[in-house]
């Protein structure tokens, strides 16, 4: 259902993707793993458009993109709203509380009435443990309390597929796992996921695939037992084995 | 000279007396006047002010050369030259070009390129200070550009720009006094047309004086109050 061809990023002199190449089936939960650099960022960054690849074709579903020709913005952001982001800041809205958060997809970009759409983001406030943090502000909320808050408003878009990038990474140790155990649920309930992570155990106990990029490139894929006890590649053991 | 002055109001009944009527009776036409021509004067070259000031702040920021070099050049003119002057071309000099303006509506024209110049500056630093992320957070919900800006970015942005632009708002309050010079008929004119009948300057201007202070304190009060409503969402 998703599916890359020969995307390059480069900024400036800099070539971040060097040719990526990836399909992902519906309902496939797909880690990307690497060292920093490696471009794992920047290919989920492409994925959202929020990078415009320098070339390259995605696609999602029936939709797709074609970035060595120019993209409009209109299909840009009918293409956006296929994927759902979660950032590694969170980057909640401040000045709106966690419900207002969630509703602003659905009634600005879609258009749903403030009922509805007030109605799905409480019980998607519930889903990811927060029911009763509604009306609080994201400065109100701790890091694990605003990354869920950001899950919650990514899926009230519902999106084809999330996109979480490093969604652990900012968090206070103690705080990481409420949020991989919403990632973990999300994950059960079929949803196409794709994310990029240094937590080795959400790979080896979620993933269905895991990826190894290095130098803008996908070193190896398999399915994470294999990945993690019996690496193909060199430059993967050494990683591992570095983190490990 | 300060103590005969002070001597003939304290010493003399009759003068004390003749003192306190002047500034009774001015206190009415100086309230006029602000009621009347200084505070319109301030809110509409304010409001259009803001907007100018906008407009301008995303001409600068916006990725569209030409737009960039008609913001950069309407700041630098405005910035550049003493609104005094301003005032000046538009009510005295550009009826020689068959352009004539009434006296009140030259210095809304005149205040609001002021305003838009200098509030521009604030309300770019202002949205140029809200994280890439929060543009990146609209984008990845679908948002399009100007529904990011309006929702996401500009609300953010007024919070960061009350304190400059409370500060510009006050200013503009005193500044309308140089509306004098153009013939609006605000509290400073006022003043003068006073003072030209009875000579009493030191008295009737520090009655001004006094009266543009008591606007301006009010106007802080209301800036503190803006500053606590906007803050509730960071404690």
């Amino acid at each position: 259902m998703i599916s890359i061809n020969g995307l390059y990023k480069q900024f400036g002199q800099l070539e971040v993707l060097k040719g990526i190449d990836l399909n992902v089936e519906k309902g496939k939960v797909v880690v990307v793993i690497g060292p920093s650099g490696s471009g794992k960022t920047t290919m989920l960054r492409c994925l959202n458009v929020l990078e415009t690849p320098t070339k390259g074709v995605i696609s999602i579903e029936s939709q797709q993109l074609d970035f060595s020709k120019a993209v409009s913005k209109k299909n840009i952001a009918s293409f956006r709203r296929l994927t759902g982001m979660v950032f590694q800041n969170y980057n909640l809205f401040p000045h709106k509380t966690a419900l207002e958060n969630v509703m602003e997809g659905p009634v600005i970009v879609k258009g749903e009435s403030k009922v509805a759409a007030r109605k799905k983001a409480q019980s998607l406030l519930e889903k990811v443990g927060l029911g009763d943090k509604i009306d609080y502000y994201p400065a109100q909320l701790s890091g694990g309390q605003q990354q869920r808050v950001g899950i919650a408003r990514a899926l009230a878009m519902e999106p084809e597929v999330m996109l979480f990038d490093e969604p652990t990474s900012a968090l206070d140790p103690e705080l990481v796992g409420e949020v991989l155990k919403v990632m973990k649920d999300l994950a059960g309930e079929g949803m196409t996921m794709i994310v990029v992570t240094h937590e080795m155990r959400f790979a080896r106990d979620v993933a269905d695939e895991v990826i190894f990029m290095d130098g803008g490139v996908i070193v190896e894929r398999n399915k994470p037992e294999e990945i993690f006890t019996n690496p193909k590649e060199e430059r993967t053991r050494k990683f591992l084995n570095m983190i490990q | 000279m300060v103590k005969m002055y002070l001597n003939s109001i304290f010493t003399d009944p009759e003068r004390t007396a003749k003192l306190i009527e002047i500034a009774k009776n001015s206190l009415q036409p100086l309230l006029e006047g602000a009621i009347m021509n200084t505070i319109p004067l301030t809110i509409i070259s304010f409001i259009v002010g803001i907007i100018l000031a906008v407009l301008t702040a995303l001409a600068r920021i916006s990725s569209v050369k030409i737009f960039q070099i008609i913001a950069r050049v309407y700041v630098s003119a405005i910035r550049g030259t003493p609104l005094l002057v301003q005032l000046f071309i538009i009510f005295y000099g550009l009826p020689n070009i068959g352009i004539i303006i009434n006296p009140f509506l030259s210095a809304v024209i005149g205040f609001s390129l002021s305003v838009g110049a200098y509030a521009s500056e604030i309300i770019r630093a202002a949205i140029l200070s809200i994280p890439k992320g929060q543009w990146e957070a609209g984008y990845s919900i679908g948002m399009t550009y100007s529904q990011a800006l309006k929702r996401i970015i500009l609300p953010q942005a007024a919070k960061v720009s009350i304190p400059p632009l409370s500060n510009s708002f006050i200013s503009l309050v005193k500044d309308t006094s140089l509306a004098s010079v153009v013939l609006v008929t605000e509290m400073f004119r006022r003043a003068q047309e006073i003072t030209a009948a009875n000579y009493e300057f030191l008295l009737v201007y520090s009655e001004a004086a006094l009266i543009y202070w008591v606007i301006c304190f009010f106007l802080s009060i209301i800036q503190g109050f803006l500053e606590k409503r906007l803050d509730r969402y960071v404690s």
